[in-house]
């Protein structure tokens, strides 16, 4: 898979706790743009950005806006959560 | 040894939480759903959750079963699909009958094939909740030799019976006896319908009592704090585990003797009762209740 | 200079002063003595009765640098504390060391006074909310001193915490200073935190929204201690006092980790005749007293007491015969309130009674079983209830350090992970009690026995219980979460972390990024 399109507003996830709620859209200039909000962010801050960007990596997708709250997910849930959103938006 | 199958807890398959945590709860297997606890706008997110769940969680202390949507709607191919390639143990048919059974079959017999898995490692439990599947559950059974059990739905199975489901439960009298009796015979796991009111313990000791006494070998619970007393019920009590180690002891000293027959207390011993003692040693050996050399603790 | 858990104190902290070092549990002890305590007599026709708050402010005569006091029996629903603050405030008095032996969300507007220099010391066992949050930010002039419930009685009596004017919040009081917590709007039930305060304060007021002909019955507090009374509308709001009823919780998680500290405190040998036991009020000790109940009801026997903060479910428990006494230092619901009220079995247990370690013997050294809590356990057992895994302030000992010292079998019963944060580390942020009074740790996923205690385990070899040492446990937990990256701290000391010998145990430190 490669140079995927998101092509339009998705989110997956929820804000309950251990979960975490991810929302995905298009990104006008082609970037891959992460903001991240997390109740573990300084003890697991870098390790969830990692874990989002290697999925979006992982499919293949280029030019998103990802806006991620965390309440704690651990990783399969973020892996699984930023997937669904992707394959939501595509 | 095969493992016992007293408690099945059901489990959410789209709270990340609840899959955390479902391996420690005491329940010999546990069923993450994909049907009925997911809403029809999650059932991607949740088949891509439970997915990552068994990848990733470890869950070697209980058997993983996952409940996929039935085959009739646009969810149930895709959930097997998916689920098969990171292989749970089982996987719970709804609505099953012999066709669902027979597809669900060939599914996995490919995806095994293409994953490398040894052929037929993927095991099946038949969720028996139509009047059909209930009348045709031998051969229900019989349509795949992956089946390990059969579950007794009693919610839908009285919905489609228009009649009214009651916490007495007489109403699935005839649908345990059938369900326990082909399931005896062909040597399969008879788990029965959860109790719904998760607070009322003497009352799911009662159905609980009711369903081990028609000869079902399991229960399946929508609550954690169902399993102990799911498990009560079903342990064999410290009478039942001395006498079956007597009459096993009394076998084995007729043998040496070279008895054709034994007796204990005067009284001889057939077949149908050593085999029957032989079945509560073992659940005491699995259980811990007993030590594999035999001597109560 | 360094504590005997390896801890780097200063010799000298800015604001605290010199630094004694924690030396282990029972390291300071034998010949103490008490304070002696300045008082003013009160002949005949001397009305102690005040108009006003403000007029008790005239005659109290509160000046810059005072120590004044609080107690914590109205919890979250208190108003006192913010109504002397807010006057004190508006006085102009500056540079006040507040010593309320705790600190909860609704005293939020001491943030104000902290920032306004108003208030520049701060002394209490447990801290919460805003305020903590504030503390920790570097915001207070001094150090907080963080206490214990009975290293607080301990300083006061001893005359190392000196109180110039002690304000009592008074649920029910006569006009001769006379107090009780049984009646009234705020009813709280026990006044156990509030005795050292009345006893050894230069000045003692109370105040009052109940104020009854004399003699208020029963007396919890007496007249001889009391200089002031003053009435107010209201001292407090009985929904942040008391919670209507303690239920046990439905978390299936908390329910094992309790069954598994039963499954521990039956093979201790300890469920026996005569046995004495406390719990917290948190879901999942409470769920231990649950689950003891059904033990000691198998097994016929009957306990001594319970002790501690006393729940609705510990009352049940004495009021069937598992327990012939229960001694409480504070109430946390209407039950437990009605019960102390009314049963003599129910007994009173101020908190130098409870945990003082100077005294001529506190409750706690006759606690067979104590189940406590912990946000963090290092692999050396010490536990951490002071600070969050970030580093902020968000509790403090309250009576953990003492219980744990003076019980037979100390257990900690604990999730192994809280959302994403494993509870298990190297070394806890922040030491509150020591390694060596921790006996075991229970939960969900395996129980860790203090090698210190190879009685015990041994004894729980001999259970299907889920052993595994204290490691192996914390890499159990970053399995299943990840590593967790530390907290940066930096070398400003925000709180001094007292032992309930009056050693420093720990300091904490500003964080760097205060979420």
């Amino acid at each position: 898979m490669s140079n995927v399109k998101i092509t339009k507003v998705a989110k997956a996830g929820t804000l309950e706790s251990n979960d975490i709620l991810i929302m995905v859209k298009p990104n006008e200039f082609g970037k891959t743009e992460l903001e991240l909000e997390s109740i573990v962010m300084q003890q697991f801050g870098e390790v969830i950005e990692q874990v989002i960007l290697h999925k979006v990596q992982e499919m293949g997708i280029e030019g998103i806006s990802i806006k991620a709250q965390d309440k704690g997910a651990l990783d399969y849930t973020i892996a699984a959560r930023v997937e669904t959103a992707i394959s939501r938006a595509i | 040894m095969e493992k016992l199958r007293r408690t099945m807890l059901f489990m959410p398959g789209n709270n990340p939480g609840m899959l955390q945590d479902a391996a420690i709860l005491g329940a010999d297997s546990i069923i993450l759903d994909l049907e009925d606890a997911v809403s029809l706008t999650e059932k991607d997110s949740a088949r891509i959750l439970v997915r990552e769940a068994i990848k990733t969680i470890d869950y070697s202390q209980v058997e993983v079963v996952v409940r996929v949507n039935p085959l009739d709607t646009e969810f149930g191919q895709p959930d097997v699909d998916m689920i098969a390639r990171v292989k749970p143990d089982t996987l719970l048919i709804p609505k099953a009958n012999e066709e669902e059974i027979k597809l669900v079959d060939k599914l996995l017999d490919k995806i095994e094939k293409e994953e490398g898995y040894p052929l037929g490692c993927i095991k099946i439990i038949a969720l028996i909740e139509t009047a059909l599947g209930l009348e045709n559950v031998y051969n229900v059974i019989q349509a795949s030799s992956r089946t390990v059990g059969v579950l007794l739905g009693g919610e839908d199975l009285t919905a489609d019976l228009g009649i009214e489901r009651t916490k007495e439960g007489e109403e699935i009298f005839y649908a345990r006896n059938k369900v326990a009796t082909v399931c005896r015979a062909l040597k399969v796991d008879a788990i029965d319908t959860p109790f719904t009111d998760t607070n009322d313990y003497e009352g799911l000791e009662k159905d609980t009592a009711k369903a081990k006494g028609l000869g079902l070998t399991g229960k399946s619970a929508i609550n954690p704090r169902q399993i102990e007393t799911i498990h009560f019920v079903f342990a064999p009590t410290e009478d039942e585990l001395k006498r079956a180690l007597r009459i096993l002891d009394a076998m084995e000293e007729a043998e040496k003797e070279g008895k054709g027959c034994c007796s204990l207390d005067g009284k001889m011993i057939d077949a149908p009762v050593i085999n029957r003692a032989a079945c509560t040693v073992d659940q005491g050996i699995r259980l811990g209740l007993i030590s594999g050399e035999g001597g109560a603790r | 200079m360094k504590t005997i858990l390896g801890r780097e104190i200063p010799d000298y902290i800015e604001g605290y002063g010199h630094v004694r070092p924690f030396q282990g549990a029972f390291s300071d002890v034998g010949v103490k003595t008490r304070t002696a305590v300045k008082l003013t007599s009160v002949i005949p026709n001397d009305q102690k009765v005040l108009s006003s708050l403000e007029d008790a402010l005239d005659k109290l005569n509160i000046t810059d640098g005072m120590t004044i006091s609080f107690h914590h029996h109205l919890r979250n629903g208190d108003y006192v504390l913010n109504k002397v603050m807010e006057r004190l405030a508006a006085r102009g008095v500056k540079d006040l060391t507040v010593a309320a032996s705790s600190i909860f969300p609704i005293h939020a507007p001491l943030v104000e006074h902290i920032e306004s220099g108003v208030v520049t010391g701060l002394v209490a066992n447990y801290i919460s909310g805003p305020v903590a949050e504030a503390v920790s930010r570097g915001k207070l002039k001094k150090p907080a001193i963080m206490q214990t419930h009975g290293g607080r009685a301990r300083a006061i009596e001893s005359g190392e915490l000196h109180i110039d004017v002690a304000f009592l919040a008074a649920p029910t009081a006569d006009n001769y200073g006379n107090i009780n917590g049984v009646y009234g709007d705020a009813a709280c039930g026990s006044l156990g935190y509030a005795v050292a305060d009345a006893e050894y304060a230069d000045k003692t007021i109370a105040i009052t929204d109940h104020l009854v002909p004399y003699p208020a019955y029963p007396i919890e507090i007496s007249q001889v201690f009391i200089d002031y009374i003053v009435q107010i509308d209201s001292i407090g709001d009985p929904k942040g006092i008391v919670s209507g009823t303690t239920r046990i919780t439905k978390d299936p998680v908390a329910l094992i980790i309790a069954k598994r500290a039963t499954e521990v405190i039956k093979a201790s040998g300890l469920v026996r005749e005569g046995m004495s036991f406390q719990t917290g009020a948190g879901g999942t000790s409470l769920a231990v007293a649950a689950e003891l109940k059904k033990i000691m009801q198998h097994e016929g026997v009957a306990g001594s007491f319970a002790s501690g903060g006393i729940t609705g479910y510990l009352v049940e428990m004495l009021e069937e015969g598992l327990f012939r006494s229960l001694f409480d230092v504070q109430c946390f619901d209407l039950k437990a309130i009605e019960s102390y009220r009314d049963n003599p079995a129910h007994q009173f247990m101020s908190a130098s009674m409870y945990g003082n370690p100077h005294t001529k013997g506190a409750v706690v050294n006759n606690l067979d079983i104590m189940i406590l809590g912990a946000t963090e356990i290092d692999t050396d057992f010490n536990v951490n209830v002071t600070t969050g895994s970030n580093g902020v302030i968000m509790g403090g000992s309250g009576g953990h350090s003492d219980t744990a010292a003076g019980s037979k079998l100390a257990i900690v019963v604990t999730n192994l992970m809280k959302a994403r944060l494993p509870i298990i580390k190297d070394k806890v942020i922040t030491v509150t009690t020591p390694g060596d009074s921790i006996d075991v740790v229970v939960t969900e996923r395996g129980i860790a026995v203090n090698p210190q205690r190879g009685d015990l385990l041994e004894k729980l070899k001999m259970t299907n219980l889920p052993l595994m040492t204290i490691g192996e446990l914390k890499l159990l937990a970053e399995k299943i979460t990840g590593v967790p990256k530390g907290v940066e701290t930096s070398e400003k000391i925000v709180a001094v972390v007292e032992y309930r010998d009056g050693s420093v145990i720990d300091v904490v430190r500003k964080v760097s990024s205060v979420s």
